[in-house]
């Protein structure tokens, strides 16, 4: 084994038994993987997703899938989207808010957000962010900085009279100028980032407030029958 | 000092010092530098590559008589693949928050030139054991280097090691440490020191062979 | 004149190969860079003379240590360091902790200076690679400005300054924002009189215009200083911001706003004409300038942070090699037609 060695070229059956064999051995061992792994794996995303549900909507005990039809009603779904909806019902079965997967652009890249909405306060009263790459130390501080999740106790999203748009729309001012229950208390040296949390919430409010309250009766109560 | 035939401590043991794949061969830098911002994220990506490394070394030499030279790189990256989209799935099995956090780079594992390196230069010419011994020395070498920078990295960038606080908080964090210029800063102090180092060992070895001609 | 021995030993700072040595360039420029040091102590007080000497002393220091472990003779004594040392200094926030300042001092000689091969040597300005590190390293810090002309700033030190080594700055309740933020975040232009005098918040050494420009126009004259860079990057500047203000007055500052809020006049005068890092011929000087004018307005009109002087520099810093490169002058009886 010493040196180069002058090979014949190889015959092309031992070719393809080589590539077709290793193959076959790689597709099976993925399979195998895969299959030992799948159940654990939706469980994670299950949990993962239960979690930050339960966090941004504490009251709700189970909650239920839903996406809009085209004819602008609530349908219940099993399906998964990119932004999903859930509506969170407490342990009598009575509906307590929305809970709405929203995103857009922030300083770095897109911020996704989760964050609840109370149909008796028609406020939005919890927040979490889900996916952002905001700069540490300056725009991630909308993760943990308690004066700017302090917004989120009660951010009113107040529906005009005729049901089809925010009364106020969601704004964000600088650090220590909220005055308003619509506004959001900022973030001096994450203002870029702080006002991209105001616009998502702003669009995705305006858009899903409406559609929840024109549904929401239809909605109010649900059969306990699957597992919280 | 190095003889004809290479002992089996020998094929583990260069990996981790001699020929350490990050600062010597200075291989698999993507990784190196991109998910070592803290030492959780470092250790899990040096086990990762060490299984696929393992994994791909034992089945390279096993199959190496079977596979033809012409078709060796295309078997080898399979191979890689295979066990890489394998850890993969594992990973998320244990944890989403952890795969989440390493993001793209597990599948970027496939074209860590380390492993195939080691496929080209060592698997595919050696015994099963030897191939495993020296995955195995190559792939600690790796996963230590990753965690020497990690650990840097944490403790300078968010003030914890393996996520849990070390300092109070009037610590101030050094941002640039978790963001992509921090990897390159603390990997190129491991080099610096690692150099001196080597320079000196190699410099005491002349002196010493110079005494005893 | 006559001591030639020190023929290749050009420092980092602003000045032409006129023969001069390096003492006697150094010696200007830091008579250059006098009167805005001490309008930098007069306007922030004592902090601000403490934040300068840090950086000075820790820029000095780096360059002798490194000199020493490398077996060298030590370059202290040229004073180029001490310049880049001053200019580090000036261009940090006045309250910024000392430690932070020293960790700066430290990595501009170590990174931006030695690791290139030290004097003369050098492919981006130090003191700005000093800056840079600071800004990435420690974003909240540097981006905190104390008020201008506070009434105990002789006597009583901001708390920020005296923070122990690797301990989180604890700030007075005191704080403003730079002319730039203010007009980038809130839409709300300095006058022009105070950015001129230097009324406002900002690093140490970059609020009064007409002290940069009188230390300037000296190494000028004294034939020390390639003004081609500063004029350029000011007419590019106030061409690009005319244009703009012209088309959408609201959304855009003006040129004069421009010209004199932020780090533009110190960078320009004192950074962009460093020496080694800047282009030889006086057409890639043009060029050179050209470029950080137009960086700097496209980072401060569309990028996301208030200021981007220091990075327009250091980038043409990087480019500049290339701008020489393109621009070179024909060797003679060579090339011909075609170029």
């Amino acid at each position: 084994m010493t040196g180069p060695v002058q090979q014949p070229p190889t015959s092309a059956w031992s070719m393809y038994r080589a590539i077709v064999g290793i193959g076959a051995l790689c597709g099976l061992l993925i399979v195998t993987v895969y299959q030992t792994t799948a159940a654990r794996i939706r469980e994670n995303q299950e949990r993962f997703l239960a979690m930050a549900v339960a966090q941004v909507l504490p009251a709700a005990r189970s909650t239920l899938g839903v996406a809009l039809t085209e004819d602008g009603r609530l349908e219940k779904t099993g399906e998964e989207f990119a932004l999903p909806i859930f509506l969170g019902y407490d342990a009598s079965g009575k509906l307590v808010g929305a809970v709405i997967t929203a995103e857009g652009m922030g300083y770095q890249d897109k911020i996704r957000v989760l964050y609840a909405y109370s149909f008796d306060l028609d406020a939005i009263v919890g927040f979490k962010v889900l996916d952002s790459k905001e700069t540490p130390g300056l725009g991630d501080r909308i993760e943990k900085e308690p004066h700017f999740l302090a917004n989120f106790e009660k951010l009113d999203a107040t529906l005009t009279p005729g049901g089809d748009s925010l009364l106020h729309p969601i704004v964000t001012v600088k650090q220590g100028q909220k005055i308003n229950p619509w506004e959001l208390d900022g973030i001096t040296g994450a203002t870029i980032t702080s006002e991209a949390i105001g616009n998502i919430l702003n669009n995705s409010a305006t858009t899903w407030a409406p559609v929840l309250e024109r549904n929401a009766q239809d909605f109010a109560i649900v059969e306990l029958t699957e597992e919280p | 000092m190095l003889g004809k035939e290479v002992s089996a401590t020998d094929d583990f043991v260069k990996g981790l010092w001699r020929e350490n794949p990050v600062f010597v061969q200075v291989l698999g830098m993507c990784p190196a530098l991109a998910v070592s911002n803290t030492a959780i994220n470092a250790l899990t990506m040096g086990l990762a590559t060490t299984f696929v490394l393992i994994m791909s070394g034992m089945s390279v030499s096993a199959l190496r008589n079977f596979i033809p030279r012409e078709a060796r790189i295309v078997s080898y990256i399979c191979i890689i693949a295979s066990f890489v989209t394998a850890v993969d799935y594992v990973i998320m099995a244990i944890s989403l928050e952890l795969h989440r956090s390493l993001g793209a780079f597990i599948a970027l594992i496939v074209v860590n030139c380390l492993i195939l390196g080691r496929a080209e230069a060592f698997a595919s010419k050696n015994t099963v054991s030897r191939a495993t011994l020296d995955a195995l020395g190559m792939g600690a070498g790796f996963t230590v280097a990753l965690l020497w920078i990690g650990v840097v990295r944490e403790i300078l960038g968010s003030n914890s090691l393996f996520g849990i606080a070390l300092f109070p908080d009037a610590f101030q964090t050094w941002t640039v440490m978790v963001l992509p210029s921090g990897g390159f800063f603390a990997m190129a102090m491991w080099l610096l020191l690692v150099n001196w180092l080597k320079n000196r060992q190699t410099e005491s070895q002349a002196q010493t062979q110079e005494l005893t001609p | 004149m006559s001591e030639l021995k020190k023929y290749l030993e050009i420092g980092s700072s602003p000045h032409v190969t006129s023969g001069d040595s390096v003492e006697v360039i150094m010696r200007n420029v830091f008579i250059a860079l006098l009167p805005v040091c001490i309008f930098a102590i007069y306007s922030f007080g004592a902090a601000a003379a403490l934040v300068l000497a840090t950086a000075c002393v820790s820029c000095i220091a780096t360059e002798h240590v490194l000199c020493k472990v490398t077996s060298q003779p030590s370059t202290i004594g040229d004073w180029s360091v001490a310049i880049t040392g001053m200019l580090y200094g000036l261009t940090l926030p006045p309250d910024l902790p000392l430690w932070m300042v020293a960790v700066g001092g430290v990595f501009a000689v170590a990174v931006g200076k030695f690791l290139f091969g030290g004097l003369g040597s050098n492919a981006f300005n130090p003191a700005l690679v000093g800056r840079a590190f600071l800004q990435a390293a420690f974003p909240q810090a540097m981006t905190h400005w104390a008020l201008p002309l506070g009434d105990t700033r002789f006597v009583e030190l901001p708390n920020s300054t005296l923070a122990l080594p690797f301990a989180q700055p604890v700030y007075d309740a005191v704080t403003a924002a730079t002319p730039l933020a203010a007009m980038k975040f809130d839409g709300i232009q300095a006058v022009n009189r105070d950015l001129l005098f230097g009324l406002t918040s900002g690093s140490a050494g970059e609020t009064c215009a007409v002290l940069i420009l009188v230390g300037g126009a000296y190494l000028v004259a004294r034939n020390m200083m390639n003004w081609r860079i500063p004029i350029s990057i000011f007419a590019t500047v106030a061409a690009i911001t005319w244009i703009f203000n012209l088309y959408a007055p609201g959304s855009y500052a003006t040129p004069a706003f421009m010209l004199l809020s932020g780090g533009l006049m110190l960078g320009a005068v004192f950074m962009a004409t460093d020496m080694v890092a800047s282009p030889i011929t006086n057409a890639g000087c043009w060029l050179y300038g050209f470029l950080i004018g137009s960086l700097v307005v496209v980072i401060r009109f569309w990028g996301g942070m208030p200021e981007g002087v220091m990075y327009a520099i250091l980038l043409a810093n990087a480019v500049s090699p290339h701008i020489d490169w393109f621009i070179r002058p024909r060797v003679f009886g060579v090339g011909g037609g075609t170029g």
